[in-house]
């Protein structure tokens, strides 16, 4: 690609008295400086057509967090307990997040107030996510390079760029672990394919600290722990097994084990949990390999050391095997956990965890996002992987290895598509780079052959072979040439699929909603920061506030108020118990409430506008996540023949919950759509069934112009006389 | 039956704490002790601590024999309840009956009044029709004359010239109260409307025996609760009007209360931080912080959106929705938001005159209800910005520009360049004022920042008001400067960093083989760039050859070889040391078959075309014609162009390496 684009510059260089060395090296450096701006811009489009806002649920944590950081200091956000969330219980933040988000952001804010830019921290939290997008263009430049050559580290770097897989995570004020952690995971694997090509110590301690970043970044670390050790095997297995190997793994093995026990969220994992045992398997694998090849060095007689050998394995497996059942028995090392089990086995969150399965980006993918997240990508997978295993070495393996589990898990898990974008991108690079070489290489070969052909008469034996080769092929020059249009049209239809996905899908914050008005016109539904902002305002600050999970982060970061449950699901029971109120009739739920000292009820209800993701449509998981925990929750009596309505024909507990009653309270007095009867609901498309709603112990307390959402406050116990 | 209502309505109030209390102890031992005139009337026991207001009684506390000799010829006095700030405007008309010269006037304020008064302006009055000249404002200081009730405040009004025996003055007082509206009753519903109560004094309070005088009470509408009625009180329309009274005495006191529905805006600011920031640039950033409450009657009960949606002015009609600010005229970049984010209800319209911003609240404002937000835009420097003896100064005005806005607490700050220098303030009133420092981009010590605050402030108070500093215009290029410098050092590292060798063993296989490899790569681009000066002196010759057939000048051409020659054969002498060496490297091996296959296809080439050269000139010399000369060149020249080719191809191979 280069090298085409290279042609009408080149002159434009020539006069600058420039070698093709230098021209090629300004060019590859000018189009890397344009994809890092590129991909910076691309992401601004939220900016440009909302605001510089924090997206969606948990960047509200991360802003809240990073904005304590700032304002308090490391060790103050390293031991804070967090009253505001999960009443009564608390949370300790500093031991149960990942810090890196966090730290990155405070860290640029700090350097940046050195250089004397007062910029706000909103700002930067906003910016940080496309600017670490930035740099993971630059690192899958030379990841590329790495694995293929300059060419393909260029394409890599375009595609990455703009690839809506990972846009979708890292567009402005989408400030999420994921934005800086997708950046890390590249660059980890990058410096230990690097290690293990160059058998430099250098490169896998740099791997290992980019691997400390990525622990201290996300939970997704848990991937690069099993991928390595999984590529080391294989590289064993295959026969690869080289000096070079055993440095880089077990340096980057030892130090990055060290290095991330000191996140305290991870702690003595690497040592305890069951997720790390492969690694710690593989490596103690590794000790053995290199014995025996030590053994196999000093020894000559190839019978004894097969004897030796048999002897040894079978001792390192059964050793192996009891020290891990041991560890299992005694509980040392915990097995395991859910989230685990379901990546390896989709269907198990759905019949065993049902606060897993009802995150929507937890959900198996369907073949439509796979389109959308890739589009060409798609087909170029294979092609690169067809290329990959045409050159077999040491980091092809690794970049075919990655790109394969990386799929499977993307199409266990929507949101996992993120950790499958570098690989498909870096793969498909390989595809079209090697491909566009092939044509330009056959065409420039040809135009030379021509020409010599011409000013030649009689020719040398080479220009005769060569014309002999144009005869046996007649079209092969305008094969080509279509064939490289038709590789441009593909790689610019990308592009503007790429474009419009981001402005369309990606940059939208979720917390102001727009539609188009009657006439065209935008029209902007702010209703969550209307009522969050009410919240902060006008109840008392330590009211605590009762809504179902998804809010939780964002009534504490905008509203500043208790929650009693929040996006952290780390305790299933308060959930439930949060659940259970919401599905129980008023008077049983007015206890629980109680029980929770709540003051007030948030609910989020798009019957008016037909905002679809409101608390009706999200009501079936607070039953089910409800009645896991206490059985007196039962999802038959909310549904209908296994149908689940809310119209006349609902079923009556349905009708009478506190849910239904909240969402629906004095909504049977409205007239929503012109020429449907009062009550009727937008999102559903039906007429309520229950018009005639009464609280006894809620009052309403506020409501959002577009009633989005609606707020209830508990009224104090009446009077006994 | 009124004052049963009444009575009624303030059974639901609570007592009022202390400074009330107190004030009526006072005034009352004072009537005890004093009273000349008394009109009992039926007290109210729980009325008795609180209310005093309510009690029609008529107070002459003193025959003050002590003031001089002034009396108050008339007076009229018009309140204007229509928005939530309370507004008096009184014509005095002051007359001297006492021989000696009067430059000064008292006015009396009950405390309960002056603690709520946040401004007071005494002007001498114009006649009706003259054609108005700028005011200029009579000076007014408080002051604690001897043997005065300490429950009133008093105001001294200096006159601008004494008074003497007879001589009559008529001047303006307006007097501005802020929170003298108290909601009855405290706490309504959504559907309720807002009544409020305004208390004061039928007979103008005054330490001077007054002529005659008369009170009109202007109220927003027509819908009115109750109101005292005295003798002489009659009603029109919206105004209530109480007098003519005549020949009243010294500090006649009789309380009166209007109970009326007011829906205006309560709108009251309980901080506004305004920050104004001059950028020499060009620009005068305005950035306003308010935290609003609605100061009405409070709200209880539900809130109900449907009600709120389908009747908004019957069930909200206490609530505001919006607010309008009056901007500067070529205000720009206006925004609107809080601590969340952009506020996106807000409409902006500006003409030449001015500016004007209408804002919606996230939501609407009932009774209690507390919200925050930030308002900020840039006006142009040259505006505001004047210089004057050397000095700067900036001339903007002191408060909000919010229409009809209480503020409890304004603190304005004025932030000037860094740099600036001797700094001071005019200000047409008293303002409490500090110094600090802030940091902003690109500062170093930070901007001087004047701080100035003030409580109690109401629309009369957005005046002009002056801050003077000196500024060196070279400190303008500071900014830039740094700038620039900034990136300077940053491309100057780069320099560094790609030039300097920062391994840390100079000794280790790779570092060794890596300063090989670059010596290689230096020699071999010398061994190019001979090559290719090489081809250019072929060209030149057949450039050469060119010519001689457009001149036919056979010596120019021999000269020209001759030249060629000579720089050919040092230019194969250059070369010979940098095969040696490339032969002598050991990371050369790769590329010296190359290398040395360039060179001799080079030599090869300089000599066909030295043959062909002398060729064409011996066919000249001979005089053959020139089809002769073409074909016998014509096997040569085949061959140079291959050669020449192969010389390309090879150079290309060698850069790529």
């Amino acid at each position: 690609m280069a090298a085409v684009a290279n042609m009408p510059v080149s002159d434009l260089l020539k006069s600058f008295k420039l070698k093709t060395k230098q021209q090629e090296l300004l060019i590859r450096v000018s189009i890397l400086c344009l994809v890092y701006i590129l991909a910076f811009i691309t992401r601004l489009f939220s900016v440009l057509r909302y605001e510089s806002m924090i997206h969606e649920f948990d960047p509200y944590f991360n802003y809240r967090t990073t904005l304590y950081l700032t304002q308090n200091g490391f060790y103050d956000f390293w031991n804070w307990f967090d009253y505001e969330s999960w009443y009564p219980l608390g949370r300790i933040v500093g031991g149960t997040l990942y810090p890196g988000l966090m730290v990155t952001a405070a860290l640029i804010y700090r350097i940046l107030h050195f250089l004397r830019f007062a910029v706000h921290i909103r700002e930067v939290c906003v910016l940080t996510a496309p600017f670490f997008a930035s740099n993971t263009t630059l690192v899958a430049y030379f990841f590329g390079k790495e694995i293929w050559d300059t060419g393909a580290g260029l394409v890599a770097a375009i595609l990455i760029a703009v690839c809506p897989g990972y846009i979708s995570r890292s567009v402005a004020g989408s400030y999420d672990n994921e934005g800086v952690a997708i950046f890390a995971l590249l660059f980890t694997f990058y410096l230990f394919v690097k290690a293990v090509n160059t058998g430099s110590l250098a490169w896998s301690l740099a791997s290992a600290f980019g691997y400390f970043y990525m622990v201290s970044a996300w939970g997704g670390y848990v991937f690069i722990i099993n991928l390595i050790p999984l590529y080391v095997l294989v590289l064993l297995i295959t026969g690869r097994y080289s000096m070079r190997l055993y440095v880089a793994y077990n340096c980057m093995y030892v130090l990055g084990m060290l290095l991330a026990m000191q996140i305290r969220f991870v702690g003595f994992q690497h040592v305890q949990s069951g997720e790390h045992m492969a690694a710690m398997g593989v490596f103690f694998l590794m000790q053995v390999f290199y014995f025996l090849d030590w053994v196999k060095h000093m020894l000559s007689d190839t019978k004894l050391f097969q004897a030796f050998l048999r002897i040894t394995v079978t001792c390192a497996v059964t050793v192996g095997t009891i020290a891990l059942g041991l560890g299992m028995l005694s509980g040392y090392i915990s097995p395991w956990t859910g989230r685990f089990y379901s990546l390896l086995d989709p269907t198990y969150a759905k019949d065993h965890i049902p606060i897993i399965a009802s995150v929507s980006e937890h959900q198996p993918t369907a073949w439509s996002s796979f389109m959308f997240d890739f589009h060409i990508l798609l087909f170029l997978f294979p092609a690169g992987l067809y290329f990959c295993f045409k050159r077999l070495s040491d980091a092809t393996i690794f970049i075919v290895m990655y790109g394969l589990t990386s799929m499977y898990f993307a199409g266990v898990m929507v949101r996992l598509i993120l950790v499958a974008t570098p690989a498909v991108c870096l793969i498909s690079a390989i595809a079209v780079s090697a491909t566009v070489k092939n044509l330009t290489v056959l065409l420039r070969s040809k135009n030379k052959g021509v020409q010599t052909g011409s000013t030649k008469g009689s020719g040398s034996s080479k220009a005769s072979s060569k014309a002999l080769l144009d005869q046996s092929q007649p079209f092969q020059k305008n094969g080509a040439i279509a064939l490289l249009f038709g590789a441009f049209y593909l790689l610019s239809k990308y592009a503007t699929h790429c474009t419009w996905v981001t402005s369309e899908a990606y940059s939208s914050p979720s917390i102001v909603l727009a539609a188009r008005g009657a006439h065209g016109s935008r029209v902007i539904f702010d209703d969550y920061r209307e009522a969050y902002f009410w919240l902060r305002q006008n109840t008392p600050p330590d009211a605590k506030v009762m809504s179902w999970w998804d809010y939780g982060y964002q009534i504490t970061a905008m509203g500043n108020r208790t929650v009693i449950v929040d996006n952290n699901t780390w305790n299933n029971t308060h959930i439930a118990t949060v659940g259970r109120a919401m599905s129980s009739y008023e008077d049983e739920a007015i206890e629980i409430m109680r029980s929770l000292d709540v003051d007030y009820v948030l609910v989020v209800f798009g019957g008016v506008t037909g905002y679809s993701s409101d608390d009706i449509n999200k009501f079936l998981w607070m039953v089910r996540i409800g009645g896991g925990v206490f059985p007196v929750i039962k999802e038959p009596d909310y549904l209908v023949n296994g149908e689940y309505r809310v119209d006349k024909g609902a079923a009556p507990k349905m009708l009478n919950c506190l849910m239904y009653k909240l969402c629906y309270y004095r909504f049977g007095e409205m007239l929503t759509e012109y020429g449907k009867p009062p009550g009727y609901d937008r999102a559903r498309g039906v007429e309520i069934g229950n018009k005639d709603i009464k609280l006894e112990h809620l009052e309403e307390a506020f409501t959002t112009s577009n009633w989005i959402v609606r707020i209830y406050k508990v009224k104090p116990p009446n009077n006994r006389w | 039956m009124v004052q049963a209502r009444l009575s009624w309505r303030l059974l639901l109030t609570v007592p009022d704490p202390d400074p009330v209390h107190n004030y009526l102890i006072t005034l009352t031992t004072y009537k005890k002790r004093f009273t000349r005139e008394s009109q009992t009337v039926e007290i109210c026991p729980r009325m008795e601590s609180s209310r005093f207001y309510f009690f029609l009684f008529a107070l002459a506390i003193f025959a003050s024999p002590a003031l001089s000799d002034l009396l108050l010829s008339k007076v009229d006095r018009r309140v204007y309840l229509t928005s939530h700030i309370v507004r008096i405007s009184s014509t005095l008309k002051v007359e001297n009956a006492g021989p000696e010269t009067v430059s000064e006037v008292l006015l009396a304020f009950p405390e309960q009044q002056a603690k709520n008064m946040a401004y007071l302006m005494a002007t001498p009055h114009e006649g009706k029709g003259k054609v108005k000249n700028p005011v200029v404002a009579l000076p007014v200081e408080v002051v604690n004359p001897k043997d005065m009730p300490p429950a009133l405040t008093f105001f001294s009004v200096s006159l601008p010239k004494g008074l003497a025996e007879g001589g009559s003055f008529t001047f303006d007082v307006l007097a501005v109260f802020t929170h003298a509206l108290r909601p009855i009753p405290e706490q309504i519903t959504q559907a309720d409307i807002q009544l409020v109560l305004f208390q004061d004094s039928a007979y103008y309070l005054s330490p001077y025996a007054v002529k005659a005088q008369s009170l009109t009470v202007k109220l927003p509408d027509s819908r009115i609760e109750s109101y005292t009625k005295l003798e002489s009180t009659k009603i029109h329309g919206s105004e209530i009007k109480y007098g003519p009274y005549e020949n009243l005495p010294a500090f006649s006191y009789s309380p009166i209360a209007v109970h009326f529905e007011s829906n205006q805006p309560f709108a009251v600011a309980q901080e506004l931080v305004r920050e104004i920031e001059i950028s020499h640039w060009g620009n005068v950033q305005v950035t306003e912080h308010y935290k609003l409450v609605h100061g009405g009657a409070q709200s209880k009960g539900e809130f109900s959106r449907l009600d709120f949606q389908a009747r908004p002015n019957v069930r909200g009609a206490s609530a505001f929705r919006y607010l309008v600010a009056n901007l500067p005229p070529r205000a720009h970049s206006v925004y609107y938001r809080d601590e969340i984010g952009n506020i996106s209800t807000s409409h902006l319209r500006g003409d030449s005159k001015k500016t004007e911003l209408l804002i919606e609240p996230r939501y609407p404002m009932f009774g209690g209800w507390r919200t925050a937000f930030t308002i900020g835009y840039g006006l142009p420097l040259q505006d505001f910005l004047y210089e004057s003896e050397g000095k700067r100064f900036l001339n903007i005005t002191y408060s909000s520009p919010m229409v009809e806005l209480v503020i409890d607490t304004l603190i304005v700050k004025v932030v000037l360049p860094e740099g600036s220098s001797d700094i001071s303030v005019a200000a047409p009133f008293h303002i409490e004022q500090w110094q600090e420092t802030k940091i902003s981009h690109l500062d170093i010590d930070g901007r001087p920042v004047i701080v100035l605050k003030k409580t109690n402030v109401v629309p009369e108070h957005n005046q002009y008001f002056q801050v003077y500093y000196r500024f060196n215009k070279l400190s303008m290029l500071r900014e830039p400067l740094m700038l620039i410098s900034g990136f300077f050092f940053f491309f100057v590292a780069c320099i560094v960093y790609m030039h300097a060798d920062i391994s840390i063993s100079k000794s280790s296989a790779s570092y060794l083989a890596k300063q090989q490899w670059e010596e290689v790569q230096a020699v071999i681009q010398q061994v190019q760039n001979i090559v290719s000066r090489c081809l250019a002196i072929h060209d030149k010759l057949e450039a050469s050859l060119r010519d001689l057939y457009r001149t036919g000048d056979i010596q120019a051409c021999k000269a020209a070889r001759k030249a060629a020659d000579g720089v050919l054969k040092e230019l194969s002498k250059e070369l010979k040391p940098l095969l040696t060496t490339l032969q002598s490297s050991p990371s050369a091996a790769q590329i010296l078959p190359k290398v040395e296959e360039l060179v001799a296809k080079e030599r090869e080439l300089q000599e066909k075309v030295m043959v062909k050269h002398s060729t064409v000139v011996d066919g000249y010399e001979k005089k053959s014609g020139a089809r002769d000369i073409e074909n016998r060149v014509a096997l040569q020249q085949q061959k140079l162009t291959a050669l020449r080719q192969e010389v390309d191809d090879l150079l290309e191979f060698i850069d790529e390496i």
